[in-house]
């Protein structure tokens, strides 16, 4: 029912647009002369004065900036690049410095290893010296103990013995006869009690 | 009902009629269209090249998108002897952009839609391109007629085509421009006036028409523009380079 309606009132207004075309058909007002030599005058007046303020002024100007900024942003372009060159070389020259004081740091420190080693061993040299000394006279000590030592085990020795048959017979012997036998049994003895 | 698509096209009097000699030259509202595209022109150019800043503001950008735009258009098609045209060939450019533009707003007045219009600026070009070719290559301008390794027996005939088509450019020129123009505001008129008179119940479909036809028309009238250009372009690289 509505698309009838609808296709219709197409039909309709078709029929109705053809009849006021006809009715108005008093062809394109383009075709008018009336208004042509008014409208070449404006269009001339007003494209002339576009044209003139245009190409004197504005173009000129947007011209300019346009260069303008192209040559800056060159020139900016260029510095950068400089910058970036030189923060290169600076970066060169920092990797230089740090590889040097390395290798310096690493000379300072096997001089200081080689001194102190030097160091170390002449002192052990001498301590060792002073250690051979003081082993050479305690050696010598002891071998004069050693040398000694009979003798005073021998008198210990006589007097142990005097005391002793003193008491046990209540007399005094004759120190001589007891010398006698003590060094006699020392004699025979003495190599196992004294590594002589 | 709905009013005849073409009163829109009509030219009326605006203030008082002024007179030079026997000549109207009185201010309508075509003259109008003409001076406020022309001041549209000259106010977004100007504040667009106002300032120069580093980072380009909305209206510097636009400006300057338009200025290389041009000056690729012309260096493409013309080469660097068209230097000196482009200032003409930029003014003329957006002279009928924004007229073409300015006739897409309601109730506004197409300046591009009168052929007397599109005529002059079309036999301006013509009459330029040829004062340029002859000044440029002398009577050897008329080479251009005479296209290279045609048979002899065919080249009266092809003189004669090239003559006609020659001269048939300053109409073809504004013909084109001035019949797109037309065509596409009267189709919106009509469809307009079907979703008048159909109303609620049909009037949607026209209506969607007029919706897709006002986009389409943005085109053309941006399209136009460029074509005109373009083609001015053509016509000055046949007067400047002569390949024939």
């Amino acid at each position: 029912m509505i698309k009838k309606i609808f296709f219709q009132l197409i039909f309709f207004n078709l029929f109705f647009f053809r009849e006021v075309f006809a009715a108005e058909s008093g062809g394109m007002p383009q075709l008018n002369p009336e208004f042509w030599i008014s409208q070449i005058f404006w269009l001339t007046l007003t494209f002339g004065i576009l044209y003139i303020v245009l190409s004197k002024l504005i173009l000129p100007k947007i011209s300019s900036n346009l260069e303008l900024r192209k040559s800056q942003i060159q020139d900016n372009i260029e510095a950068a690049d400089k910058q970036r060159e030189s923060s290169e070389t600076k970066l060169k020259e920092y990797e230089n410095i740090v590889l040097k004081s390395k290798l310096e740091a690493k000379n300072i420190l096997g001089e200081a290893k080689e001194n102190a080693l030097k160091e170390i061993n002449a002192k052990k040299d001498t301590l060792d010296k002073q250690i051979d000394e003081e082993i050479k006279k305690a050696e010598q000590e002891i071998s004069v103990l050693k040398k000694s030592a009979p003798d005073k085990i021998n008198k210990i020795a006589k007097e142990t013995v005097s005391e002793i048959l003193k008491k046990l017979i209540g007399a005094e012997i004759n120190n001589s006869s007891i010398s006698a036998i003590v060094d006699d049994m020392s004699k025979k003895n003495g190599d196992k009690y004294y590594d002589n | 009902m709905a009013a005849n698509p073409m009163t829109q096209f009509e030219v009326y009097r605006i203030g008082p009629e002024i007179k030079i000699g026997a000549f109207d030259i009185s201010f309508t509202n075509a003259s109008l269209f003409m001076v406020v595209s022309s001041l549209a022109i000259l106010i977004i150019f100007n504040l667009g090249s106002k300032k120069n800043s580093l980072l380009p503001s909305k209206m510097q950008l636009l400006a300057e998108l338009s200025y290389t735009f041009v000056s690729k258009m012309i260096s493409d098609t013309a080469g660097l002897k068209a230097k000196p045209y482009f200032s003409f060939i930029f003014s003329l450019f957006m002279f009928v952009l924004f007229c073409n533009m300015f006739g897409m707003i309601p109730y506004t007045f197409t300046v591009t839609s009168h052929i007397i219009v599109t005529f002059v600026l079309a036999a301006f070009i013509f009459i330029g391109v040829t004062v340029i070719g002859f000044l440029k290559h002398g009577f050897g301008y008329l080479k251009l007629f005479v296209p290279s390794g045609v048979p002899v027996v065919l080249l009266p005939l092809i003189v004669i085509i090239e003559i006609i088509s020659y001269l048939s450019r300053p109409i073809s020129l504004s013909v084109r421009l001035f019949a797109n123009m037309m065509a596409g505001h009267t189709m919106m008129k009509v469809f307009g006036g079907f979703v008048i008179s159909l109303g609620v119940v049909g009037g949607w479909l026209p209506l969607s028409f007029s919706v897709a036809l006002t986009g389409l028309e943005i085109l053309v009238a941006f399209l136009q523009a460029y074509v005109f250009a373009i083609l001015t372009c053509i016509y000055l690289n046949d007067a400047l380079n002569l390949h024939h």
